[in-house]
């Protein structure tokens, strides 16, 4: 994988990752270019799109986009599969994960995502081991409640 | 504000990402950021030290507004301390800041590659996680030159930690992806082969990604992961779907792996211990039957996990290319998909039939969903899936079909998006000269296509169709009769025009008898569409008008008083005025003799690579367009109706034949032949330009040189008085690598040395060579060396051309030597029994797999030196196979990157007439062509 961006329906940006290195100006460039493309198709499409030599593999989830550039040999579905895992990861870790979880503990949402792939590639496919290594870090902070506003990605968000 | 969620919520940074998201415009967003910015710098600077709380919620705040897209110039100082802290998410988010925002500041990545040494070097397995996706997320070269071979014996020590294996697999694999020149190899290989049977899923998941990139370059060193993957995958597949439990994915086990260990398996031919290949067939036919089975749950999940591993099984089926049933199970399980109710299969599915299709086992079977294909491109409401069903229409396209083909990617033309004309009509252009039976129809598909989307029809479709009417004389009739009556259209596409007049000024005798379409009607007709056209194309009909004076001198002083009018005599255009000028004096001074010389018809065109395709490929990439080489031949044939191909000859780049390039029409080789032909405006200039060559041409004496080096690798390649070229080389199946090095032999200086290696376009396709440049200064009786890695992707004929370029004392220095790798460079020696022999001799007896040529002797006929050139050829030197004991024969097998291609070879020496006989034989017949041309050299 070459990277992986979240962005809003409203096109904001939520996190990148990128996988090789490229220039700032490059990162923006490819940014603005692909959140118009994917934004610009219609909800029953395919989730590939040939773009430059990469194929783009996306989906939506709430109000939120999950787009991965891939290359020329790599499976699509898996890839598709693999923002699913990083999504249920999210939810299991914030529980009902909702976009209002990522903009305020961006950190965390970078910490999952680099257990679960690295350098591009998938590290840990087992969700109990990569939360595992995640909560590592909690395990001396007690957990405080959330209360957002927000549709979660999966289910429902519990009212706490 | 919503309350900090789980962890060591910082407080602040909430309150901070709060106020940015409540900011109502964006000025508001930056005078927040900005004098947050200003309150951290004062912090940061404040004689006050910071503890390491706040510390870290101040480098995550400038993290914050650096991914909100604004620039951070300040913090990476308190960031690369926070990675000595002791406490874990203090650490955490120092390599988070460092991962994202590091740049080359030399002195910040010593302390940063210090930091992370400490870590690695800690034994606590959570700061060596943290340490490795730091050297995994960055991998700059300067962290690979510090960790390149420390990773490794983390990767293998025995007492190291699951997860952190894990880590350091992918990391190496990230720093062998940026620099592989640093990650050496050695003892580790074997055992990181190894890792694929660890018990832990999580380090055979890690490891196979490494294992597969690294196979990929090193196959030979690689190659016991086969035999591994093959029985890791077999108990994957065979598993319940509890066995694997966390790694078992909505009911699919472990598919990520499964994945991954069929990539690993695509890096290698089918396995030759048939107990592994069988095995693995197994295991294909497992999945595939799987595909059959109901559905273990409703999920998409489930079916997405199921088909990526079906569908990297059929990739793996088509890669070995070697099992029919296989490969027809794959083309029906893939017509099922076609049909299904999800596009993303539907899209997937047509994506894989275009590789099926280049199948000789599968082709046909392909075709029999040739309706539902274009039912696709009819009925798809996704743009992206339409493209699919193009390409694959393309892909099985045959002589049967191509009619029918043609036709439905026409009528779809007609309403295609724009953004997938340009490459449709490069495609029917492609097909409907590849298939054309009957030129007639060849003819009116192209005006066809000017006629739907003018617009997106490139230079190279019409000079293609000129270029074929011309060397075609039982068409030319027909196309100048059919762009006439085009003409008539109240309003047609410029490039119409310029078909038809190119043709009209060359055939428009052809039709003139019929007095509908005499010649002043003719001449009449073009000349009324000539004031809307742009320069270049009235330029053209200016050609066409004095190719009329001498066809036609009845039109003669019409066109005289055309060309003697103000618009055209003083035209402010240069070109306009000066073809003006001349034409109007030769049709005045010439006489009717000297007149019909200079505007004689055409001569056909040389054949050479269409230069439709040449685009074709250089808009697609080489893996879409499958069948090129066949195109080629087959293209040859049907144009010059000729019997024999003709065989691209690996001199073209030498001599160019400038004739040919005249009107500026066909592909330009970019090999040194010249100036590109300037299009449109230039069109004449051509002719009495002279212009000086960039590169030079091929060195005297190149081309022996040259055939020196087929059968050897190391040597002298170019010397002259100031410079010599050595080369040294090394090849393993479709890769090698070559030294070359360059000597400078004065005790001067050179300046501005640059070597540039020259692909021609259709070489570049098929050869990958990627090299670093050089430093620019050689010093006096200095060698620089260059390394070039090569990869063979297809079989080639053309060899790279090394151009270099320097200043010697005060002058410019410009030499070009062809590059010795030719295709013989990728084989692999094959040893079998004679009976093994003749009959694979047998089975290639179709009569364009062999290729046979004659000679003489160039070197004195000794049977010793003849048996070291052809095992310095490549193939192996097959020993009492031969009933006739004078003969040698070889067998071998040519590895490129999409295919393998198994060669056998005879040579019959005949020791009276001081000839020899020598027959090729191979699975392909352009490997056949080119093998015999090289071999027919050596003796």
């Amino acid at each position: 994988m070459q990277f992986m961006l979240l962005f809003s329906r409203q096109g904001k940006l939520r996190l990148q990752k990128w996988y090789v290195p490229l220039s700032d100006k490059e990162k923006k460039k490819i940014t603005r270019e692909l959140v118009q493309t994917v934004l610009a198709r219609k909800p029953k499409m395919c989730s590939f799109l040939e773009w430059r030599d990469l194929k783009i593999v996306y989906k939506r989830y709430a109000s939120l986009y999950f787009c991965c550039a891939i290359e020329d040999q790599d499976n699509e579905l898996i890839t598709l599969e693999i923002i699913h895992r990083y999504v249920e990861l999210l939810d299991k870790y914030f529980g009902s994960v909702c976009e209002l979880d990522i903009i305020f503990n961006f950190e965390k949402a970078y910490f999952i995502l680099d257990e679960f792939l690295l350098g591009g590639e998938v590290q840990e496919t087992s969700k109990k081991n990569v939360l595992k290594a995640i909560e590592q870090a909690d395990l001396l902070q007690e957990k405080k409640q959330t209360m957002y506003h927000s549709k979660s990605f999966i289910g429902y968000k519990r009212a706490y | 504000m919503p309350a900090v969620s789980k962890g060591d919520g910082m407080r602040g940074l909430a309150v901070f990402i709060s106020d940015i998201r409540n900011c109502k415009s964006k000025e508001a967003e930056i005078k927040r950021i900005n004098k947050e910015l200003a309150n951290i710098r004062s912090k940061f600077k404040g004689d006050k030290a910071l503890d390491g709380y706040s510390k870290k919620k101040y480098v995550c705040k400038l993290l914050f507004i650096f991914l909100l897209g604004h620039d951070i110039d300040f913090g990476h100082m308190e960031a690369v301390n926070l990675l000595s802290s002791n406490r874990y998410t203090e650490k955490q988010i120092g390599y988070l800041f460092i991962s994202v925002l590091v740049n080359s500041n030399s002195e910040l990545i010593r302390l940063i590659n210090n930091a992370i040494k400490n870590d690695l070097a800690s034994r606590n397995p959570t700061f060596m996680g943290l340490a490795l996706h730091c050297i995994a997320n960055v991998g700059s070269r300067e962290m690979a030159e510090a960790f390149a071979g420390e990773i490794p014996k983390i990767l293998v020590a025995g007492d190291t930690m699951d997860s952190v294996k894990q880590s350091a697999a992918l990391c190496l694999l990230r720093l062998y992806r940026t620099s592989p020149d640093l990650v050496p190899m050695g003892d580790w290989t074997s055992r990181v082969v190894h890792l694929l049977n660890d018990q832990h899923l999580g380090v055979v998941t890690a490891a196979t990604s490494l294992i597969t990139t690294l196979a990929q370059k090193n196959p030979e060193e690689f190659k016991t992961s086969v035999s591994l993957a093959v029985s890791r995958l077999s108990r994957i597949v065979t598993s319940a779907s509890t066995d694997l439990q966390d790694y078992t994915y909505y009911f699919v086990p472990a598919p990520w792996l499964s994945v991954k260990l069929l990539r690993l398996l695509q890096c290698y031919p089918p396995p030759e211990d048939p107990a592994v290949r069988g095995r693995l067939t197994e295991c294909l036919e497992t999945i595939l039957n799987k595909a059959q089975e109901p559905p273990k749950s409703k999920k998409v999940q489930h079916s997405n996990a199921k088909n990526a591993v079906l569908f990297e099984a059929i990739s793996l089926i088509i890669h070995h290319d070697s099992e029919p049933n296989l490969l027809v199970r794959a083309c029906n399980q893939l017509g099922q998909f076609l049909q299904h109710r999800e596009t993303n299969l539907r899209y997937l599915a047509l994506e894989s039939m275009c590789t099926l299709a280049s199948s000789e086992f599968s082709h046909e079977a392909v075709k029999t969903h040739i309706e539902t294909v274009i039912n696709a491109l009819k009925t798809e409401r996704d743009v992206s899936v339409r493209q699919r069903a193009v390409d694959l229409l393309y892909a099985m396209c045959d002589r049967s079909n191509a009619q029918q083909i043609v036709a439905e990617m026409l009528s779809y033309l007609e309403t295609a998006d724009y953004s997938i004309r340009e490459e449709i009509v490069l495609k029917v252009a492609i097909l409907a000269e590849k298939y054309a039976v009957d030129y007639t129809w060849y003819v009116d598909t192209i005006l066809n296509l000017i006629r739907i989307a003018g617009d997106y029809v490139s230079e190279e479709v019409w000079y293609r169709v000129i270029q074929i009417v011309i060397n075609r004389d039982d068409v030319q009739g027909y196309a100048a009769k059919t762009v006439f009556e085009a003409l008539q259209a109240p309003a047609c596409h410029e490039n119409l025009v310029k078909v038809g007049g190119y043709i009209l000024g060359e055939f428009g005798n052809l039709i003139a008898g019929d007095p509908r379409s005499s010649p002043l009607i003719q001449f009449n007709l073009l000349h009324s569409k000539f004031h809307l056209c742009s320069v270049p194309t009235r330029a053209l009909l200016l050609s066409t008008y004095i190719k009329f004076v001498n066809l036609f001198p009845e039109v003669k002083a019409t066109i005289q008083d055309v060309l003697r009018s103000d618009s055209q005599l003083k035209n402010a255009d240069v070109e306009l005025q000066q073809r003006a000028v001349e034409y109007l004096r030769l049709s005045t001074v010439a006489s009717t003799d000297i007149l019909a010389t200079v505007l004689e018809e055409m001569p056909p065109f040389p054949e050479r690579e269409s230069s439709i395709l040449a685009k074709l490929k250089k808009k697609k990439g080489p893996s879409t367009v499958t069948d090129l080489e066949e195109s080629k031949r087959e293209r040859s044939i049907d144009v010059n109706g000729g019997p024999e191909p003709v065989p691209a000859s690996t001199s073209a780049a030498s001599t160019p034949s400038p004739s040919a390039d005249l009107l500026g029409l066909g592909a330009v080789p970019a090999a040194p032949t010249g100036p590109p032909p300037s299009s449109g405006g230039g069109l004449l200039v051509d002719v009495f330009s002279d212009s000086a060559s960039a590169v030079a041409p091929l060195a005297p004496g190149s081309e022996d040189n040259f055939a020196r080096f087929v059968c050897k690798n190391n040597g002298v390649l170019f010397e002259n008085q100031l410079l010599q070229i050595g080369l040294k080389s090394e090849f393993r199946q479709n890769l090698g690598r070559m030294f070359i090095f360059y000597g400078n032999k004065t005790s001067t200086q050179f300046l501005n040395f640059t070597p540039t290696l020259i692909c021609a376009d259709d070489l570049q396709a098929n050869l990958n060579l990627q090299t670093k440049p050089v430093d620019p200064t050689v010093d006096g009786g200095a060698q620089v060396q260059q390394v070039v890695n090569i990869e063979c992707v297809s079989d080639f004929t053309e060899a790279p051309v090394l151009n270099i370029q320097f200043r010697y004392g005060g002058t410019f220095q410009n030499v070009s030597v062809k590059l010795p790798i030719t295709l013989n460079k990728f084989f692999q020696p094959t040893e079998m029994a004679s009976q093994d022999f003749f009959q694979r001799w047998k089975q290639l007896s179709n009569p364009q797999q062999e290729v046979q040529n004659i000679f003489k002797a160039k070197h004195p006929m000794d049977t010793e030196i003849t048996k070291a050139k052809i095992i310095g050829f490549g193939s192996a030197l097959l020993e009492e196979v031969d009933p006739n004991p004078a003969n040698f024969v070889g067998a071998g097998i040519i590895h490129t990157k999409t295919t393998q291609i198994g060669c056998l070879l005879r040579l019959e020496p005949n020791l009276q007439a001081q000839m020899y006989r020598l027959t090729l034989r191979t699975s392909k017949d352009t490997v056949s062509q080119r093998l015999c041309e090289l071999l027919s050299e050596q003796f």
